[in-house]
């Protein structure tokens, strides 16, 4: 349809990309505006579709090479509140940032939030998401009351525990594969006041970090610890601990909720780039805080979403797109586990930005193939230096086939099928619930045969 | 989608709406929504343009539920499919329907209403394709730019009564108006045109490009002259 087509400036439509930007891939994107729309599966009889949220996934989960894309995120209204009861209703395409805007002002918070609050609720549901929280609260999906989930054949299936509670188990981190999720109703949480009572201690080594871990997650709702990936022998593991639980009260005057006051020094963007500059910024990020332990009380933007800061954060690694990689590994082997992979990434001087470590606990959640399993999760960055890193990650990988622990999809551009079937046992379970019509780069990547 | 955007901030601020559109489903979705992001009331009623002869009726609805009106927005419109528009003067007829003669018919009642009570604001959004004629848009755009050029007319009448009329000339947005067309550097969301016709209702302001820059680009466009202008390619 030409329109104003004499004078149109065409640049690359951005939007249709995951957050690592790798890889980057060849498809189509429809928009869908309305729950009540059917989706166009005339227009691709041979072509397949995907859900797209908001992109927030780092590798090929929310991509579809050769395929079609269908925009979740215009489905973004609210449908009900129920400020006494907390139960929330909204299309699948609201950000948990649009929540938290309507819902904080009257005392509920999101029962599970990631790291970023520019996640669709389709996109959380999708990928079972988890937070500071899970070994107090389990995964986003815990707290999904019930969803609609649209099929390519029209059909419109109510979910939940009680009905299609088969429907239910498998979409929720069901990846997007299950048909698109329309709306979705959830339990929120209960607070008085928006703001944390965070404690960050500095710490010596890993012993220390599951020790205090162990400790705090009796009597703390959030916690995790950012590793400095750099130290080594001794120091291997050390790092500052973050510790919070909602404030009961506001402690003297009212903090002015500001994202600019950062307790991370998030500041060095060119730095991310290059092995020295890592090696300076993990250092100073590990020494950043003088005193072993400070207690202030944040409001709860910096406390759980300190990355949100700087927006597009994810462009400062270059054209060429950056890695996450984010396991998950069982108990009896999780210190040993750590411990190694540390001292892998150690050894190569590749380090990573970012290094996220925190217990898992052993809430099950509803869904069939969700991410998290009781023992610890580990997450990092690493800038795509090709071969050199993909090589890395494969000696990664070989860690966590011999514990038996698993890798994360929602973050995930590489991982072999073997290690992804190993670590999913329902992955063929799943697929008598996937829609006929709808496949994803990532899922054909991690079931092709060997 | 504009008009949606637009009514969350009203909304936002604790505003009661009443919303007029032809699909009673879209209706109920956008008043929920609209509910939880905290308007004190929303009522909602069903018109298709078209139905001149229901306009009359469905002013005086609103202005009896909310007893009376401070603000009117009119948002709707299609974008015609120009070459089909050029073999078929029926579909040239329709689009000038609904883009301006439906929008004049509402205008009608709408300023009778407004200059008797002596204030008010009524924001209409009209096009930045009605600042010049081009091959490629002259339906469209000539359909608007008769609804810029009577705003024009009404503002003038208007301004005695304390009545503040305002153009509002969004350029390329993202919306399913405009879907299946290639999207680059110059398109805004609907979010960013609501946030500037929000400001510009508070601010009373009469003509407004919607983002800001396109005042600029169609300053430059208008100068162009005709003996060249007609020689282009837009
Ligand atoms: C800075 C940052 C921090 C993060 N921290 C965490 C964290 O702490 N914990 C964690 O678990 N994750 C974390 N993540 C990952 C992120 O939470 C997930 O990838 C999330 O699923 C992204 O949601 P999205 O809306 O962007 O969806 P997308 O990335 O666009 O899509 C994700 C999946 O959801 C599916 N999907 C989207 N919408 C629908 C729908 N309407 N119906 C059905 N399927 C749908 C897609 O098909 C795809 O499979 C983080 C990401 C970033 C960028
Ligand atoms: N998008 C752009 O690039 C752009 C640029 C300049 C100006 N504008 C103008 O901005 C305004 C809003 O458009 P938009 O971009 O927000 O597009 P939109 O989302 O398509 O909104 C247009 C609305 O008009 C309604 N409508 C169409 N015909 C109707 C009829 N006969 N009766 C009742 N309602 C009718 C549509 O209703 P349904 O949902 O029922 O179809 C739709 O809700 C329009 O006046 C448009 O001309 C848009």
């Amino acid at each position: 349809m030409p329109y104003y087509s004499g004078w149109r400036f065409d640049v690359a439509y951005e939007r249709y990309q995951s957050w690592g930007r790798y890889p980057k891939v060849e498809q189509e994107a429809r928009i869908l505006y309305w729950g009540d729309e059917s989706l166009p599966t005339y227009e691709c009889e041979d072509k397949t579709i995907l859900p797209f949220g908001n992109g927030r996934s780092y590798g090929d989960v929310c991509l579809n090479e050769g395929g079609i894309l269908l925009d979740c995120r215009h489905m973004d209204r609210f449908i009900k509140f129920d400020t006494e009861t907390g139960i929330l209703r909204c299309e699948a395409g609201v950000l948990l940032s649009e929540i938290l805007q309507v819902t904080v002002s009257r005392g509920w918070f999101l029962p599970v939030t990631p790291g970023t609050q520019f996640v669709t609720v389709g996109g959380a549901i999708a990928n079972d998401v988890h937070g500071k929280n899970h070994h107090k609260a389990g995964t986003f999906g815990c707290y999904v009351r019930r969803f609609e989930l649209l099929r390519s054949d029209g059909a419109r299936i109510i979910c939940s525990n009680d009905e299609n509670a088969d429907f239910f188990s498998a979409t929720i981190g069901g990846l997007g594969l299950t048909g698109v999720i329309t709306w979705a109703e959830l339990q929120l949480h209960h607070i008085n006041n928006p703001f944390i009572d965070q404690e960050i201690i500095r710490y010596r080594n890993l012993d220390e970090f599951f020790e205090l871990a162990r400790e705090s997650d009796q009597t703390y709702e959030h916690t995790v610890a950012w590793v400095d990936c750099l130290a080594t022998g001794e120091q291997l593991g050390r790092g500052l601990f973050i510790r919070g639980n909602y404030a009961e009260r506001i402690e003297g005057k009212l903090p002015q909720p500001s994202t600019t006051r950062l307790t991370f020094p998030v500041d060095p963007p060119f730095a991310l780039i290059n092995g020295l500059t890592l090696k300076v910024f993990n250092s100073v990020y590990y020494h950043k805080q003088w005193s072993k332990r400070t207690k202030s009380q944040v409001y709860y933007e910096p406390f759980f979403y300190p990355l949100d800061a700087i927006r597009a954060w994810n462009k400062l690694y270059g054209s060429k797109g950056f890695f996450q990689y984010q396991c998950a590994v069982p108990t009896e082997q999780m210190k040993n586990a750590i411990g190694e992979i540390l001292e892998r990434i150690g050894k190569v001087g590749i380090g990573s930005f970012l290094a996220v470590l925190k217990l898992f606990g052993d809430k099950p959640s509803p869904g069939l193939l969700s991410f998290p399993m009781p023992g610890a999760t580990l997450a990092l960055d690493f800038p795509n230096s090709g071969a050199k890193t993909l090589h890395l990650l494969d000696q990664l990988d070989a860690v966590i086939r011999e514990i038996g622990g698993r890798i994360y999809p929602a973050k995930d551009a590489r991982m072999r099928p073997e290690d992804f079937q190993a670590g999913y046992q329902h992955w063929k379970t799943m697929e008598a619930y996937i829609d006929p019509h709808i496949s994803s780069s990532l899922w054909r990547r991690v079931t092709a045969q060997p | 989608m504009i008009a949606q955007a637009t009514a969350r901030l009203f909304a936002e601020a604790g505003y009661s709406l009443y919303l007029v559109a032809r699909n009673q489903s879209k209706l109920e979705a956008v008043a929920d929504d609209l509910k939880v992001r905290g308007a004190e009331a929303v009522h909602t009623a069903n018109l298709d343009v078209l139905d001149y002869s229901q306009h009359k009726v469905a002013i005086n609805a609103a202005i009896n539920t909310l007893d009376g009106l401070d603000l009117v927005l009119i948002a709707h419109g299609t974008l015609p499919e120009q070459k089909a528009c050029e073999q078929s003067f029926d579909l040239t007829q329709k689009e000038f329907g609904i883009n301006t003669l439906s929008t004049i018919s509402l205008l009608t009642y709408l300023a009778n209403y407004f200059e008797d009570k002596g204030q008010g604001t009524i924001a209409v959004i009209s096009s930045v394709a009605g600042d010049r004629g081009r091959q490629s848009n002259y339906v469209y755009g000539s359909a608007k730019g008769t609804v810029t050029l009577y705003l024009q007319g009404l503002r003038n009448r208007l301004h005695k009564s304390n009545v503040n009329v305002i153009t509002v000339k969004p350029g390329f947005v993202d919306t399913p108006m405009t879907s299946g067309m290639n999207k680059g550097l110059l398109w805004a969301k609907p979010e960013k045109i609501a946030d500037t016709i929000f400001r510009a209702i508070d601010r009373r302001r009469d003509v407004v490009y919607a983002p800001w820059f396109w005042r600029y680009i169609m300053l430059i466009i208008r100068m162009i002259p005709e003996l060249l202008f007609k020689r282009l390619n837009l």
